[in-house]
C-alpha cells in the first residue's frame, strides 16, 4: 500500500500512513516520563530479586542477600510479643487466682488479656459486651447456672458444659412433655407455678394446681421455691432472669423438652493463663461472687 | 477502481450487524441484571436478614452470580458486540464462518444462564471466578474457540493490508482466555451423569493455578480485551487520530508479557513458597506503566479535541473511563506491594479496587460504546437523548465514587483494626467489632449502587428510544436532530 503519511492539522504531528474505518495514528515518540518509570520499575524488580528470594532453578530457588524468609520473620516477631508479655504471664500461671486479683498490676493486666481473649473466642455466642442471648447466659448479671466464684467461671471455661471433656459439667433435666412423664395441663400447671415464684403467673388457680406436681418433680434440683442449685447447674427459677426466655410459651418448652445447652470445653485450646484472664475477666464485668 | 471498493465498504450488507445488535441487547439485559444483583447483596451485607433464609438467595450463592453476571454476561457480550463490530469495520470484511457467528451468541448466552441457575441450586466448583461445573466448562470451551475461528477468520480476509491496534487487543484476549479457562477448569468429574466434579489440582498449586486463571481473567478479558474497544471508540467519538502508535506496540507487547506473571500476588503470605510471592509482586510492579501506556493513548488522542468534552457526554463517559482505568492500575501494583497487601489483603479494599476497575473502567467504556454504536447498529441518526446520556453520567459516577471511597475508608479501617494492639500486646478489637465499625459504610456502599443502576436503567431507556428511531424534541443541540416520527 502507498504511504499515505500526513501531517495532522491540530497538532503538526505526523501520521504513520495507515487508515482503518477512519481512524488513523500519529508517529508520537514514546512520552519520556513513561518510560523512565518503566525503567525505574524494572530496575526495582531487578534489585528487590538480588535481595529476596526470587527465581527458582532446577532444584532450589535464589535466596536473596538478605536472607529473609517470611517464617523467620514471624517467628522473631511472635518470640518478641511473648518476651513483652512473659513476666506477667508465668506469674499468673502460677499463681491461685485469688492472689492475682489481690494484684492491681496483674490484674490489670489479666482483664486486657481476658476482654480479647473473649472477644476472639467467647463473643461469638455470648456477644461482644457479654450481654448474652437467648441460650447463651448474660455473664453481665449474678444469675449463675454453675457458680460465679473464680473457681467455678474457671472450671466452666476449661471444661465446658456437655462438652467432649470427661470433667465437662453436666446434667440431664428430663424432657417432661417428649418423655411422657407429665401431660400437657400438668406441664401448663407447672410452667404456671414456675412463673408464680418470680410473681409473673398469669393463672393463678393453675399455678395453685402445679405446686404439688413442681414439688415433686422439680424441687429437688431447682429448690422449693426455685432457688437454683449453682453446685447441680440447675438455673435460679425465682427471679425475672431468663436464659431461655420467660414468656409462658418458652417456660412450656423448657419443662415440655428440655434445653441441654452445650458449651464447648476450651482446655487444649486455649493455655492456663488464658482461661484464667478469661476467668477474672469474667468475674471483673459485674456479677462475680 | 478506488471508488469502488470504497462505495462496497459503505453499503451496510457488507456487513453482519444482526449479531452485534443481539449481542448489544444481551450486554443491556444482562448489565442490569448483574447491576441489580450487586445492589441486592450490598444491602445484604448490611441487612443479612435480606437473605430470607432461603439458600439460593444466601450471600454465598448470589455472589458468583452477581460477579458472572457483570465480568461474563454483560463484559462478555460488550466484548463480543465490540469485537465483532469493530473487526469488521477495521478489516472491512464480513465476519468469517456464516452461521457459526449465531452459534457463537446463542452458545454464550446458554453458558451463561446454565452457570447461573447452577450457582443458585448450589452446583458450583468454589473458584472465584470460574465457579462453572465442568459440563458447563466444556461447553464454553466449544463456544470460546468458535468465536476464535470467527475472529481469526474475519482478520485473514481482511482487506486492509495491517491489522488495527484495536484487533491485537481482541486476539489477545480471546486466546488468552482460551489458555487460562481450558488450564484452570481441569477437573474430574465424578461421573459422566452427575454435575460433580474434582479439580486436577490440589492444595497451593490449586491455589496457584486459581489466581493465575483469575489475575489473568482480569489482564485479559477486563483489561486487553475493553481496551481493544477503547482503541476503535475512543478515536471514533473523538474524531482524531490515536495519539501513538509506537506507544500502542510497546504497552500492547509489554503488557501481555508481564500479566500473566502477575497472579500470585493474590496468594502473598499463604502457603505459596516466598520466591514466586517476590515473582507476582515484582511483575505487578513493572506491569504499572504497560498498563498506563492504554491509559496514555486514550487520553491524549483527545488532544486537539478536548472542547468535545464539554459538548459530548459520550466521549465524556469514554475518557472517564480511562482515568479510572488509570487510577486503578497504579493502585493495582500498589496493593500488590507485600507490606501494603499485608494490610489491604482480605479487607473492603480490595472490593472497592475491583469496583472501581468494574465501574469505572470497563461498565463506563461499556456504557459508551453502546452510545456510540445503537444509533449506527439501528441506523439512526443520533441518540434518542443526549440530556439523559448527560444525567446516566453524573449519577453513574457519583455512585462509583461512593462506592470506592465508602470500601477504601472501609477497608482501611478493617485492616487497621484487625492488627490493633493494646499497649499489653492484646488485639484490640475482635472480629465482631470490626464488622460493626463497617456497617455505616456498607450503607454508603449500597447508596452508590443504587445510583449505579439507577444510571443503568436510564441508558436502557434511552438506547431502546433510539432504536425506535425517537427523538427527544425539546432539545436543543449543536448536531441536526433527524425529523424523526415523533412519539406517541
Amino acid at each position: 500500500m502507498a504511504d499515505d503519511r500526513q501531517k495532522d492539522d491540530i497538532t503538526g504531528v505526523e501520521t504513520t500512513g495507515h487508515e482503518w474505518d477512519g481512524i488513523r495514528e500519529l508517529n508520537n515518540p514514546l512520552p519520556r516520563w513513561w518510560l523512565y518509570i518503566l525503567y525505574a520499575s524494572c530496575a526495582f524488580a531487578l534489585l528487590y530479586w538480588v535481595l529476596y528470594p526470587s527465581w527458582p532453578g532446577v532444584s532450589d530457588h535464589s535466596k536473596g542477600v538478605l536472607g529473609w524468609t517470611r517464617h523467620a520473620t514471624l517467628d522473631a516477631e511472635i518470640t518478641a510479643a511473648k518476651a513483652k508479655q512473659s513476666a506477667y504471664v508465668e506469674k499468673i500461671a502460677a499463681l491461685p487466682m485469688a492472689e492475682v486479683a489481690n494484684d492491681p498490676e496483674l490484674l490489670t493486666f489479666a482483664n486486657a488479656g481476658g476482654r480479647s481473649a473473649f472477644g476472639l473466642n467467647c463473643a461469638q455466642c455470648h456477644g461482644s459486651g457479654a450481654a448474652g442471648g437467648k441460650g447463651y447466659p448474660n455473664l453481665n448479671d449474678d444469675d449463675w447456672v454453675w457458680g460465679g466464684t473464680l473457681d467455678a467461671i474457671e472450671a466452666t471455661i476449661r471444661y465446658g458444659i456437655r462438652s467432649a471433656h470427661p470433667e465437662t459439667r453436666q446434667n440431664d433435666m428430663p424432657a417432661f412433655g417428649v418423655d411422657e412423664i407429665l401431660t400437657a395441663e400438668q406441664i401448663n400447671d407447672v410452667a404456671e407455678h414456675v412463673l408464680a415464684l418470680s410473681q409473673s403467673a398469669t393463672d393463678p388457680a393453675a399455678a395453685e394446681r402445679g405446686a404439688p406436681l413442681f414439688a415433686e418433680q422439680c424441687a429437688a434440683c431447682h429448690g422449693e421455691r426455685g432457688e437454683g442449685n449453682t453446685e447441680l447447674g440447675a438455673p435460679k427459677l425465682s427471679d425475672a432472669l431468663w436464659l431461655y426466655g420467660g414468656d409462658k410459651a418458652d417456660v412450656v418448652a423448657s419443662i415440655a423438652a428440655a434445653r441441654r445447652g452445650v458449651m464447648p470445653a476450651w482446655i487444649g485450646r486455649l493455655d492456663d493463663a488464658t482461661i484464667k484472664q478469661l476467668a477474672l475477666y469474667i468475674h471483673s464485668l459485674g456479677g462475680g461472687e | 477502481m478506488i471508488s469502488a471498493s470504497q462505495a462496497a465498504t459503505t453499503t451496510p450488507e457488507r456487513y453482519n450487524d444482526a449479531v452485534v445488535r443481539a449481542h448489544v441487547i444481551a450486554t443491556v439485559f444482562w448489565g442490569l441484571a448483574g447491576f441489580i444483583a450487586g445492589l441486592y447483596l450490598a444491602l445484604e451485607l448490611a441487612f443479612p436478614a435480606l437473605n430470607a433464609d432461603l439458600p439460593f438467595l444466601s450471600f454465598g450463592r448470589l455472589r458468583p452470580l452477581h460477579t458472572s453476571a457483570v465480568v461474563f454476561a454483560f463484559g462478555g457480550n460488550a466484548l463480543l458486540a465490540t469485537s465483532f463490530h469493530v473487526v469488521q469495520r477495521t478489516c472491512r470484511a464480513r465476519l468469517f464462518g456464516g452461521p457459526l457467528v449465531w452459534f457463537v451468541f446463542l452458545g454464550y448466552q446458554l453458558f451463561i444462564c446454565g452457570a447461573a441457575s447452577g450457582y443458585l441450586l448450589g452446583i458450583t466448583e468454589g473458584k472465584e471466578y470460574a465457579e462453572p461445573e465442568w459440563f458447563m466448562d466444556a461447553w464454553l470451551t466449544l463456544v470460546w474457540v468458535v468465536y476464535l475461528l470467527v475472529f481469526l477468520g474475519t482478520l485473514m480476509k481482511r482487506k486492509e493490508p495491517h491489522i488495527y491496534v484495536a484487533n491485537w487487543f481482541f486476539l489477545a484476549f480471546i486466546v488468552t482466555v482460551a489458555m487460562l479457562h481450558i488450564v484452570n477448569a481441569m477437573s474430574w468429574p465424578v461421573s459422566f451423569t452427575s454435575t460433580k466434579s474434582y479439580s486436577m489440582f490440589a492444595g497451593v498449586q490449586d491455589a496457584l493455578t486459581q489466581w493465575w486463571y483469575g489475575h489473568n481473567a482480569v489482564g485479559f478479558f477486563l483489561t486487553a480485551g475493553f481496551l481493544g474497544m477503547m482503541y476503535y471508540f475512543i478515536p471514533k467519538q473523538a474524531g482524531r487520530p490515536i495519539y501513538s502508535y509506537r506507544l500502542s506496540i510497546i504497552h500492547f507487547w509489554a503488557l501481555i508479557f508481564l500479566y500473566i506473571w502477575a497472579g500470585p500476588h493474590h496468594l502473598h503470605y499463604t502457603a505459596l513458597p516466598d520466591w514466586a510471592q517476590t515473582l507476582g509482586m515484582t511483575f505487578s510492579v513493572m506491569l504499572w506503566m504497560p498498563s498506563w501506556g492504554g491509559m496514555i493513548n486514550g487520553i491524549m488522542t483527545l488532544s486537539g479535541a478536548w472542547d468535545k468534552l464539554r459538548t459530548d457526554p459520550v466521549l465524556r463517559m469514554m475518557v472517564t473511563s480511562v482515568a479510572f482505568y488509570g487510577m486503578s492500575t497504579f493502585e493495582g501494583p500498589l496493593m500488590s506491594i507485600k507490606a501494603v497487601n499485608a494490610l489491604s489483603h482480605y479487607t473492603d479494599w480490595t472490593v472497592g479496587h475491583v469496583h472501581s476497575g468494574a465501574l469505572g473502567w470497563v461498565a463506563f467504556v461499556s456504557f459508551g460504546a453502546m452510545y456510540h454504536l445503537v444509533p449506527k447498529l439501528w441506523g439512526r441518526e443520533r441518540l434518542y437523548s443526549l440530556k439523559l446520556v448527560n444525567l446516566h453520567f453524573w449519577i453513574a459516577t457519583i455512585g462509583i465514587v461512593l462506592y470506592i471511597t465508602a470500601m477504601w475508608v472501609s477497608g482501611i479501617m478493617q485492616g487497621l483494626m484487625w492488627r490493633a494492639y493494646d499497649s499489653l500486646g492484646f488485639l484490640q478489637y475482635s472480629f465482631v467489632e470490626t464488622v460493626e465499625a463497617m456497617h455505616p459504610f456498607y450503607l454508603i456502599r449500597a447508596l452508590g449502587g443504587l445510583l449505579f443502576v439507577i444510571g443503568a436503567v436510564i441508558m436502557t431507556y434511552n438506547l431502546w428510544r433510539t432504536a425506535r428511531g425517537d427523538v427527544r424534541g425539546s432539545e436543543p443541540i449543536a448536531a441536526p436532530a433527524r425529523l424523526a416520527p415523533s412519539p406517541a
